[in-house]
């Protein structure tokens, strides 16, 4: 073998990437970056803060709320729409005219913007004259989501399961239909039943777009705005302001520019970890 | 183990058939005694794959039955058959470990653990997996999956009968061999009915006791590999089975006599011909055309090298004829003369050897 040749003429084609790259995600960063550690007046005065937005933001209690409000609608998120995403793909038809029919349906939910679905549960979940909030409300259950915390919360959770477990079952659809034929004959002359069929073949098969559909929900949900701020504006109180609607509130409301950068930044280092994190346990063990 | 009979079988796949052209398989009747490896061969497409879902019951048949041991199964789930079968690409259950999938389809019916590990370690010693039984089975390399696959079928002492769709398809050649020899091994160890379906001839021929030659969802013939060789029904089998296949010649015959190109020539069965003028070709294998001093002339075209024998390539005046001529001897050049063994030189009739059973 003759020594590998050394040519860094390559280093030039990828620097329009680099220059790209360093515009739409490098410098704005930087921005927030160079916010989070000075204090500012306005008039473009600034002056060196250090740490002590970072000190601040960890140590706020109001801060802390947000984030465990946050961790708690992701994590109650993810419970019910990976299970249920992935129960409604198992019973979604594999062929025949169905298919096409069923595809649709379950699109449909995900072209619809933010801002307009958290519009039509607003409108539907008003206890005086929505459809779901007259019928709870016709049961004998007291619901009203801009009094009751727990009213506000179930119908975000409603409006998030609605919007996106489509996207959970179809990932899964996508998945279970790239399964050959040749697995699920095998598993029948082998013997194996339903229960041995999901366990043993369908779910190891969808273990990939199982990661990609968790990561994209965590990461969408840990992130959710519009929604809470289109149904109560994080209200009733503040039981429904996420760390988002925290974010927008001390940057835009307060105008303190140091600690909500400081906390965007604190945010995306979160975000960053847990997908890291979700992603490393997941694809614990695999051989490619 | 079982003895299987298919009567009358057809299948389409289509739910309302109208034609002969519907069907993937027409009309087929087989006996297959217990503990027999037979071979399913035929081009792609012919029909042999959807033959092998009929009896392991992953396709339900349209028309005709299906006796195991002459019990009806037609109907049947795989599992009630208690069949196995070992299909073109590896199956194997990623998330397991080698010893867990051998073990899969004994847990799956509730056997005894002590009697699945000894059945598992039986199988594992006879495939060489013990070495791999603790290792994650996804690791394995393509012919050591299919080694797993072959060991799930092995591993229930009871089945009817195992079946193998081109399980070499994805084997690397030289592992192919090795693999091959090892189900013939197999089969002479425990004497479970095999049946094994292949487009390769060599896998076929070398496996199997009897092959079944199939062709447009047809039969064409089933015998035992010398029998195919030596006196293929059809033009087909004689094409088909061999390398190169057999010379199929334009012929006359007249008064139970048959000539090629104006010279007479003595065939096996030319007496049979009842004679009504419809096509009539001469078949004869390369094996058995020799060059001689006087016969059919002929100009050599064409000679290349086959290892042990050489290919030689003629032009008579009735046709293009191959010829094999054994490493060492002189080859002819320019004009030569040709002779066919009587033996081994028969007429048929629209594709069809004369005087054959239909």
């Amino acid at each position: 073998m003759s020594a590998k040749t050394v040519n860094q003429k390559a280093w030039f084609l990828v620097a329009p990437v680099f220059a790209l790259v360093a515009f739409n995600a490098l410098i704005p960063l930087m921005t927030v970056v160079n916010y989070s550690v000075q204090e500012t007046f306005g008039d473009n005065v600034f002056t060196w803060a250090g740490v002590q937005w970072f000190e601040q933001v960890l140590h706020s209690d109001r801060f802390h709320g947000a984030l465990l409000r946050q961790i708690t609608f992701s994590a109650i998120v993810l419970a019910i729409e990976i299970p249920l995403g992935l129960g409604i793909a198992l019973t979604m038809p594999r062929k025949g005219p169905w298919v096409s029919v069923c595809l649709v349906l379950m699109s449909l939910p995900l072209l619809i913007p933010y801002n307009v679905v958290g519009a039509m549960w607003n409108i539907m979940a008003l206890p005086d004259i929505g459809l779901l909030g007259k019928g709870i409300n016709a049961l004998g259950i007291d619901y009203n989501y801009t009094r009751q915390p727990i009213s506000a919360w179930f119908t975000l959770v409603l409006m998030d399961v609605w919007h996106w477990t489509s996207l959970v079952a179809l990932l899964c659809y996508a998945g279970l239909v790239s399964i050959p034929d040749a697995y699920y004959q095998a598993a029948k002359v082998d013997g194996a039943k339903t229960w041995a069929v999901f366990r043993y073949i369908q779910l190891p098969k969808l273990k990939h777009v199982l990661t990609i559909a968790v990561l994209l929900r965590f990461m969408d949900s840990f992130m959710i705005y519009t929604e809470a701020v289109v149904l109560t504006g994080g209200g009733p109180g503040n039981a429904t302001t996420f760390l988002s609607i925290d974010l927008v509130k001390t940057a835009i409301g307060q105008f303190d520019l140091g600690p909500a950068a400081a906390m965007s930044l604190i945010y995306f280092i979160i975000i960053l970890a847990v997908s890291w994190l979700f992603y490393t346990l997941m694809m614990k063990n695999e051989e490619i | 183990m079982a003895k299987i009979s298919l009567q009358n079988l057809k299948h389409s796949y289509s739910a309302t058939p109208q034609s002969d052209g519907d069907y993937a398989l027409k009309r087929l009747s087989l006996d297959w005694a217990d503990g027999g490896a037979y071979a399913l061969l035929g081009p792609s497409g012919c029909g042999k794959t959807t033959l092998l879902n009929l009896i392991s019951g992953l396709l339900i048949p349209s028309e005709g039955r299906i006796l195991f041991n002459d019990v009806d199964v037609s109907r049947a789930t795989p599992e009630e058959r208690n069949i196995a079968q070992v299909f073109q690409f590896p199956v194997i259950y990623d998330t397991m470990t080698v010893y867990n999938n051998l073990a899969f389809p004994l847990r799956n019916r509730s056997v005894a653990e002590a009697e699945v590990d000894r059945r598992v370690r039986e199988i594992a010693g006879m495939l060489d997996l013990t070495k791999t039984l603790g290792n994650r089975a996804s690791g394995l390399t393509a012919d050591g999956k299919q080694k797993i696959s072959l060991g799930r079928g092995l591993v229930r002492s009871d089945v009817n009968v195992i079946m193998f769709d081109e399980p070499l398809t994805v084997i690397d050649p030289h592992l192919k061999w090795q693999l091959r020899s090892k189900l013939k091994e197999l089969h002479q160890r425990t004497r479970r009915t095999m049946i094994y379906v292949t487009h390769d001839q060599t896998e076929a021929l070398t496996f199997a006791d009897q092959v079944v030659v199939m062709k447009d969802g047809e039969v064409v013939q089933t015998g035992t590999p010398v029998d195919l060789f030596e006196r293929p029904m059809h033009t087909f089998v004689g094409h088909f089975i061999g390398s190169p296949g057999m010379n199929v010649l334009p012929c006359e015959v007249k008064g139970g006599k048959a000539s090629f190109a104006g010279h007479p020539v003595t065939t096996v069965n030319a007496k049979a011909y009842k004679g009504k003028g419809q096509k009539l070709e001469l078949g004869v294998r390369p094996e058995f055309v020799r060059i001689v001093k006087k016969g059919i002339p002929a100009d050599v075209v064409k000679v290349s090298d086959a290892g042990r024998f050489r290919i030689v390539e003629t032009r008579s005046s009735g046709g293009s004829i191959k010829l094999l001529i054994p490493e060492g001897e002189a080859v002819p050049e320019g004009k030569t003369h040709l002779a066919f063994d009587a033996d081994h030189t028969q007429v048929y009739e629209n594709g069809w050897m004369v005087g054959a059973k239909p």
